[in-house]
């Protein structure tokens, strides 16, 4: 079965079940790596992208329900030529060790920026407060995030 | 219990090298030649140039380790350690890792040793390769060698004529046995070593390059599940084999014996299709679980091999008082955020799987035994996973996706384990216990003695007796694990820091190796060094209490060593330590303590003060701060070791305040987040990271440093915050109540005052 998906900016036909979690139409349809499987229980935040710029996990979240809405994932917040303010930052803080649970920081964080600007740093604690590290990169990942707010308050 | 003697057999000698199990099978052959000479780090292992190092024609340089990246930064370390010894520029050197077909063989990536063998072995031959280059161009401009100069990979004559790398590529032989013979430059002339050089993995990270496992596609690609039983040893007595393979998409199932998975188009498909399996298969029960409430009990009551691993036996003072206290940790899971996952490709008699293996060619040998395959035929890639904190299911999952990918010959199939396999299947940190006794005098302990037991901290694949794969052993012709071993000093396994670092004349240091497995157990981070050092270092605060002596003071009275002095008068510098604070019970909520260790007892030197907030009513601890000082010898790259330093504290924060594996008689409860917690970013400390270089002393790997020592400091802390002690891990908030409701659970156990030459002078009394 045919379903209709916007994903960064872009109309993509997939042909998979409408029942079938988002998360692996993107992986393995769409070939986009920055959702990453790590419960499927939306417990960890892994898998967040964005949907019409609000968090979602996507390993709940069914390809079929998001027909019509405009999905981003990593790949679309920025590229290596240009990177997302966020993305800058997390390279500038060196806030990964692993680096298998920053797609999902990125885009719970882009979601956060977006709603408050200026957030504080309990803000940020709060709002990652479901997306688990393991490596213990807490700190940086933190001040990548108020990093990059300060950045984009000054574009 | 077995009171046997320390033997040293001839397996357990292979085991002793570079503190790599490897089997004979691939012992290398060159280290059998005729008395070869002593070559530094893996080089020793691996002698010959070009197995490290290849120029390239265009200037390049192409790096080949053994070592594998787990999310410790090690290829960056590794690339600025040849880029250094080669005076090329970071960016061109390219990092080729753990390749059966490509690489050195370097054991498992364990222990903080990659930098000591892995980077020893690199810088040598990347001074050597120099050398031989300058040579050529030496020849080639008819200047003499000690007149050039190489800047950028380019070698300059004075006379301003160049020779790039590039154009020498073709006629450097490096397929020549290394030599060792060449200096590599001193620390002061390091451009690129002792720099905080941006990891060269993480703009692919955060744009979401492939950069995983998980990430890799191949044409063709299936998706496999596998189907575990619901609890260790039971046996698949059926299941509805015809209803699973009618559903869209199944391509296989795949039963052995009780091993069970399946092989789909698509990966949802096989999701469905392991739910389905899962419900109609029918199990046989296999053996009970201890029970949990009664867990320490059980452990000590099984077979163990005890061995006294240090002795020191000076008269003992008349008149001292001697305490006795007992600790415990918990079985805890490593919990990468990703499960563990492979892809494996068998086609014309060839397996190929990549994997997140610490170790490929341990796991090569290993496959090749399982499935009845000759390791030529087999070739592993290290393709990196989630963080890898120790033996997780990363090999296990490699030889789930063989048996898948033989089964559907000629197609890949990619298979990651569910959230629920991972935590109920991994091989678990052990449960530990450890008795200590000491006797303070004047100030001064002048009596020690320490008892671990614990199960086996290494049942990692590479074992020569037995197969160290879980999908094996449910086989019909069932594999079977290898036996538990003691691992010598100073490594050690459950014993590692077991042996007290302080100068105590009278010790005496024991090891109970449970034979037994009754709950899956290998290797976690610092295997037994965690808990050992919990366990001392909350008993040194328990006897500098006794001696009515600063806990700082106390520790530094009984230290010689002057790099172990530093590191802590660092700490205490650094957290404004006052002499006597941690009498100071203020209101019963907060208070600081210190933990300090020197990893393995002969490597990294860590203290840790941290700071708790306790709330009476509710019993959660907090940590708001650590501070943490270091002395890993040469640092190659000061943030990468603060990033390693923060990730060990934070990731024993959780440990010790959240951490340990629930099960009952029928079966791990532990199968996701929920029932197996770990630190929030909300609860994150602020960690402050002093560190102390030696720029002419050995580089020491950090990634299990700081996790002991962090661990005694939050539990050190507690009790100056609150009077009462807290000796079974983790500090949850039911322990802490108990503690708090109880006035007598903090106390030492039992108070004896020395000579014990009659009964009547065991006296049981509180401090």
């Amino acid at each position: 079965m045919a379903i209709s998906l916007r994903v960064n900016g872009v109309t993509r036909s997939v042909d998979a079940e409408p029942d079938t979690p988002l998360l692996y139409v993107l992986r393995n349809d769409l070939e986009l790596n920055g959702a990453k499987y790590g419960c499927a229980l939306t417990q960890c935040g892994a898998c967040t992208v964005l949907v019409n710029g609000a968090a979602r996990r996507s390993c709940v979240t069914p390809a079929g329900s998001i027909e019509g809405n405009e999905v981003t994932t990593l790949e679309g917040l920025g590229t290596l030529d240009k990177l997302h303010p966020l993305q800058k930052a997390f390279i500038d803080e060196q806030a990964a060790q692993c680096g298998y649970c920053i797609g999902g920081m990125i885009m719970t964080a882009a979601d956060l920026l977006k709603r408050n600007p200026q957030p504080r740093e309990a803000d940020v604690r709060a709002a990652l407060a479901d997306n688990l590290c393991r490596c213990g990169t807490h700190n940086r990942i933190i001040r990548a995030v108020l990093r990059a707010a300060q950045n984009m308050r000054g574009q | 219990m077995n009171m046997n003697g320390p033997r040293l057999t001839r397996r357990e000698f292979t085991a002793v090298l570079g503190g790599i199990v490897i089997s004979f099978s691939l012992a290398p052959k060159v280290v059998l030649a005729q008395n070869p000479a002593r070559l530094p780090g893996s080089l020793e292992t691996n002698r010959t140039l070009d197995a490290w190092l290849r120029v390239n024609a265009d200037g390049s340089v192409t790096v080949f380790t053994g070592k594998v990246e787990l999310g410790q930064g090690i290829l960056t370390a590794l690339a600025q350690i040849a880029a250094e010894e080669l005076d090329v520029p970071l960016v061109r050197i390219s990092m080729v890792s753990g390749d059966t077909g490509r690489t050195p063989n370097e054991g498992q990536t364990a222990g903080s040793q990659s930098i000591e063998q892995s980077g020893t072995a690199l810088r040598m031959a990347g001074a050597e390769v120099r050398a031989i280059l300058i040579n050529l161009a030496a020849k080639k401009l008819g200047v003499l060698a000690d007149l050039l100069k190489v800047n950028d990979g380019v070698i300059l004559a004075p006379d301003g004529r160049k020779v790039a790398y590039g154009e020498l590529a073709a006629q450097a032989d490096l397929k020549r046995e290394a030599t060792a013979k060449v200096s590599p430059k001193p620390a002061a002339q390091h451009k690129i070593v002792g720099k905080s050089v941006p990891r060269i993995d993480i703009p692919g990270k955060v744009t979401g390059a492939a950069a995983f496992v998980q990430d890799l596609r191949l044409p063709g690609m299936l998706h496999g599940r596998i189907v575990r039983p619901p609890r260790y040893g039971a046996r698949l007595e059926s299941f509805d084999e015809a209803t699973v393979k009618a559903m869209p998409g199944v391509i296989a199932v795949v039963r052995d014996g009780s091993f069970l998975g399946v092989v789909a188009r698509r990966e949802e498909q096989a999701i469905n299709a392991r739910l389905m399996l899962m419900e109609f298969a029918k199990w046989s029960s296999g053996p009970l679980l201890p029970d949990p409430s009664k867990l320490y009990e059980q452990l000590l009551s099984l077979r163990s091999e005890d061995r006294v691993i240090s002795e020191k036996d000076a008269p003992l003072p008349a008149g001292a008082d001697m305490i006795e206290a007992t600790y415990h940790r918990p079985y805890q899971a490593h919990a990468a955020i990703a499960p563990s996952c492979a892809l494996a490709e068998f086609k014309d008699g060839k397996l190929t799987v990549w994997t997140h293996s610490q170790g490929v060619y341990p796991l090569r040998a290993t496959m090749a035994k399982a499935l009845d395959m000759q390791p030529r035929d087999i070739r592993c890639i290290h393709a990196e996973g989630a963080g890898c904190y120790g033996h997780n299911g990363a090999d296990d999952v490699a030889f789930d996706a063989a048996m898948l990918a033989r089964a559907v010959s000629g197609r890949p199939v990619r298979l990651q384990w569910m959230r629920d396999d991972e935590f109920k299947w991994e091989p678990y940190g052990p449960a530990m216990t450890m008795k200590l006794k000491g006797a303070v005098a004047g100030g001064r302990v002048v009596d020690w003695s320490f008892d671990v037991w614990s199960q086996s901290h290494n049942m990692r694949p590479g074992d020569p007796d037995g197969i160290n794969l879980l999908g094996s052993w449910y086989l019909a012709a069932a594999k079977r694990p290898g036996p538990a071993r003691h691992a010598p000093q100073p490594n050690g396994g459950g014993d590692r820091n077991a042996i007290t670092l302080y100068d105590f004349p009278r010790q005496r240091t024991t090891h109970h190796l449970i034979m037994e497995n009754p709950v899956r157990t290998s290797a976690l981070r610092t295997l037994g060094a965690y808990a050992n050092v919990f366990s001392i270092e909350s008993f040194i605060d328990e006897l500098a209490a006794a001696a009515g002596i600063d806990p700082v003071a106390f520790r530094l009275a009984h230290i010689r060593d002057e790099r172990e002095r530093a590191v802590i008068e660092a700490v205490a510098k650094a957290a404004a330590w006052k002499p006597g604070e941690s009498y100071q019970k203020g209101n019963g909520r907060r208070g600081r303590g210190i933990g300090y260790a020197r990893y393995k007892t002969v490597a990294t030197y860590t203290a840790v003060i941290a700071e708790v907030e306790v709330n009476r009513t509710t019993g959660i601890v907090k940590v708001p701060r650590i501070w943490a000082a270091v002395d890993a010898g040469q640092i190659i790259n000061p943030d990468g070791l603060i990033n390693q330093i923060e990730g060990g504290v934070i990731q024993s924060m959780s440990w010790t305040l959240h951490e340990q594996v629930r099960f009952e008689r029928n079966g791990i409860l532990s199968e996701d987040w929920m029932n197996y917690p770990i630190l929030t970013m909300p609860e994150a400390p602020r960690v402050e990271t002093v560190l102390i270089n030696r720029p002419n002393e050995r580089a020491l790997g950090a990634g299990e440093a700081a996790q002991g020592p962090t661990a005694a400091a939050i539990a050190n802390a507690f009790a100056a915050a609150t009077g009462q002690r807290i000796r079974e891990l983790p500090l949850t908030p039911e322990r802490v109540k108990q503690a708090l409701a109880s006035p007598l659970i903090g106390k030492p156990l039992i108070k004896i005052r020395y000579p014990i030459d009659t009964a009547s002078d065991v006296v049981e009394r509180s401090l």
